[in-house]
């Protein structure tokens, strides 16, 4: 993204709790930021290695267990909450990116779909744990403490969007260093001919190691922020909805683009609750359904690129991303 | 010893039904190289398709299991030519994310028209067990067991003593040669998916009077389906047959003496566990994966 767009965005962003007076518009944007984080972090894997994983309500639900569980039973503070809520699901993303080792396209898919219906099934049928599904309400606000003032619980809308924003820039940044570096050409170079990268020394297996313990540990992060924000996590959490909801906001937004993500995320959020009025829940996941071909028919790249495309000058087109 | 072959017996029954399914995606990826994630979807189509012709038309319950298969038969040749066949020349991925659009589309699409309450098949059958020495069994069971073996036998030698089934065999070879040879591929593949989407449906309409229809049981149906496509190997309509067994003896007995709660676990475990272990199929020669 360009300077001036990048400024501008960011202003809006910051600004928005100023101008966004109606709370429910709020709550839209926090979900926003959200699923952004997730949008991202299955794009490190659909998007920069080419691996689809149906599997990312997992470690979306794994995150905000351990955020949950660790500050409702174990009353740890949310902040150590929250870097649980990024570990654990990195180890399983490890587990799942070891056991994957030689499995592509759509065996990928499956090994990721049946790890997340195991893991559902559990937070399901392990009652003494997760208390089954009625779920874990009174999980804790997030506190923030500064030394000589009194802890400050980010119970209010606006405060917790300032942290959601806040975790879109990390996970943004982190992206976009990971890119940039060594790492990310290595990525695309696996996604374009895995032959070819594994002639000139790239270890295919380490990178998508790698790379699925990133992406777990986003995903996880996202969840940690779920759980303290809508302060009750439930078997819902798992919900194969929130799997298809990212895949169409990486794939419409733009996979293998970073502002792709979140483009998407913030589209495919403020969609539906603007047809929320207009349609049920059923329309929406249909038109999703609809709108997932239809992209790909259309603008198999997604938005991102094809915008870019539509304005920038012919020379600076072929801009790898 | 009884309460084991009670859960043989059981599995047995079940698996039938599982290796139908699985046979018509095997055939799909075979043949088409298409990862078909809404086939679950056509098991779906198939138990509504035969609840609306039992209950709407009363249609006789012998005749609406054929009904069901035409339904959706017709509905996956029209998704292969409005779908599959604009999109021949792209990879395997991007197809598998139109077949995952098609999946949540058509679900909620069942969704909108039934309602999400949970409907029950009425059938001429007595809920009165069969009982067998040490064994007993419900007749609606054996009736499902045999119309699933007939439809794969009837798969089978469509597939090995019909010219249609030559031509979907040289295909499933070789797509260049048996072009060449005055197949057309383009016909083959509508026939295929047609006929995959088929036997889900077949599949659907005789298990959806032995549990309930509801939108969305094709998530599981599918589930199951590439349970026993990965036991069988992608491709291996033998390996399906046989994998459909296998996953329903190996669910029964994991919810007879493990948990009931993990039954659909065991699916999830056997996927894993073979593609660790043998990714091309339990029954298949070494081959390259992926």
């Amino acid at each position: 993204m360009r300077p001036a767009a990048l400024a501008g965005t960011l202003l809006v962003a910051v600004t928005a709790p100023a101008w966004v007076w109606n709370p429910y518009h709020l709550h839209t944007l926090i979900m926003a930021g959200i699923f952004a984080v997730l949008a991202l972090s299955l794009n490190l894997l659909l998007g920069y290695t080419g691996q689809l994983s149906l599997g990312h309500a997992a470690f979306f639900g794994i995150g905000a267990y351990a955020a949950a569980l660790l500050s409702v039973k174990l009353e740890w503070s949310p902040w150590l909450g929250l870097l649980a809520s990024v570990a654990l699901p990195a180890l399983a993303g490890y587990v799942i990116g070891r056991l994957a080792l030689k499995l592509r396209g759509a065996y990928f898919v499956l090994l990721t779909i049946s790890f997340a219906g195991c893991v559902s099934l559990v937070s399901v049928n392990w009652m003494d744990l997760t208390n089954g599904p009625l779920g874990i309400p009174g999980v804790p606000p997030v506190e923030i403490a500064l030394p000589g003032l009194p802890p400050l619980a980010l119970r209010s809308k606006s405060a917790y969007y300032y942290l959601v924003l806040a975790a879109v820039v990390l996970a943004y940044l982190v992206c976009l260093a990971l890119i940039r570096s060594r790492i990310g050409r290595a990525l695309i170079a696996l996604r374009e001919n895995e032959t070819l990268a594994a002639s000139v020394g790239i270890d295919a297996t380490h990178y998508l190691v790698l790379a699925a313990v990133l992406s777990a540990a986003m995903a996880g992060f996202a969840g940690g922020l779920y759980a303290h924000y809508t302060r009750f996590v439930s078997p819902e959490v798992f919900l194969f909805t929130y799997t298809v909801t990212m895949v169409i906001m990486v794939v419409a937004g733009g996979k293998g683009t970073l502002a792709g993500p979140v483009v998407g995320a913030v589209l495919f959020t403020a969609l539906p609750e603007a047809l929320r009025e207009l349609t049920s829940y059923q329309w929406q996941m249909l038109l999703y359904g609809v709108l997932l071909i239809a992209v790909l028919f259309f603008m198999p790249e997604g938005i991102v690129p094809a915008l870019r495309a539509a304005w920038l000058p012919r020379g600076r087109r072929a801009r790898p991303s | 010893m009884d309460q084991l072959l009670q859960h043989l017996l059981n599995g047995l029954l079940l698996g039938a039904t599982y290796s139908l399914l699985g046979i018509g995606l095997t055939l799909v990826f075979g043949l088409m190289n298409v990862v078909n994630f809404a086939h679950g979807e056509f098991y779906t189509l198939g138990a509504y398709a035969a609840f609306a012709v039992l209950t709407l038309a009363s249609v006789n319950f012998f005749l609406a299991i054929p009904l069901a298969i035409a339904a959706g038969a017709l509905v996956g040749a029209v998704c292969e030519r409005g779908l599959l066949r604009p999109l021949r020349a792209q990879s395997i991925d991007t197809v598998m994310l139109v077949m995952i659009g098609l999946w949540i589309a058509m679900q909620n699409a069942e969704l909108l028209g039934w309602g999400g309450v949970a409907k029950s098949v009425p059938t001429p059958f007595t809920t009165e067990p069969l009982v067998l020495g040490a064994v007993s069994v419900a007749p609606l069971r054996i009736f499902v067991f045999t119309v699933s073996g007939l439809l794969i036998l009837g798969a089978h030698l469509l597939l090995a003593r019909t010219k249609l089934g030559r031509a979907m065999r040289a295909t499933f070879q070789d797509r260049e040669t048996a072009a060449l040879m005055g197949v057309s591929i383009e016909r083959i593949h509508t026939i295929t998916f047609a006929f995959g989407a088929g036997l889900a449906a077949g599949a659907g309409a005789l298990l959806g009077p032995v549990f309930l229809l509801y939108p969305s049981m094709g998530d599981l149906a599918s589930l199951k389906a590439f349970s026993v496509v990965i036991l069988g190997g992608l491709g291996n309509f033998g390996g399906a047959a046989l994998g459909g067994l296998v996953l329903g003896i190996a669910e029964e007995l994991g919810a007879g003496y493990v948990s009931s709660g993990y039954r659909d676990a065991v699916g999830f475990l056997m996927i894993v566990a073979v593609l660790l272990l043998r990714p091309s199929g339990l029954f298949a020669r070494a081959e390259r994966v992926g």
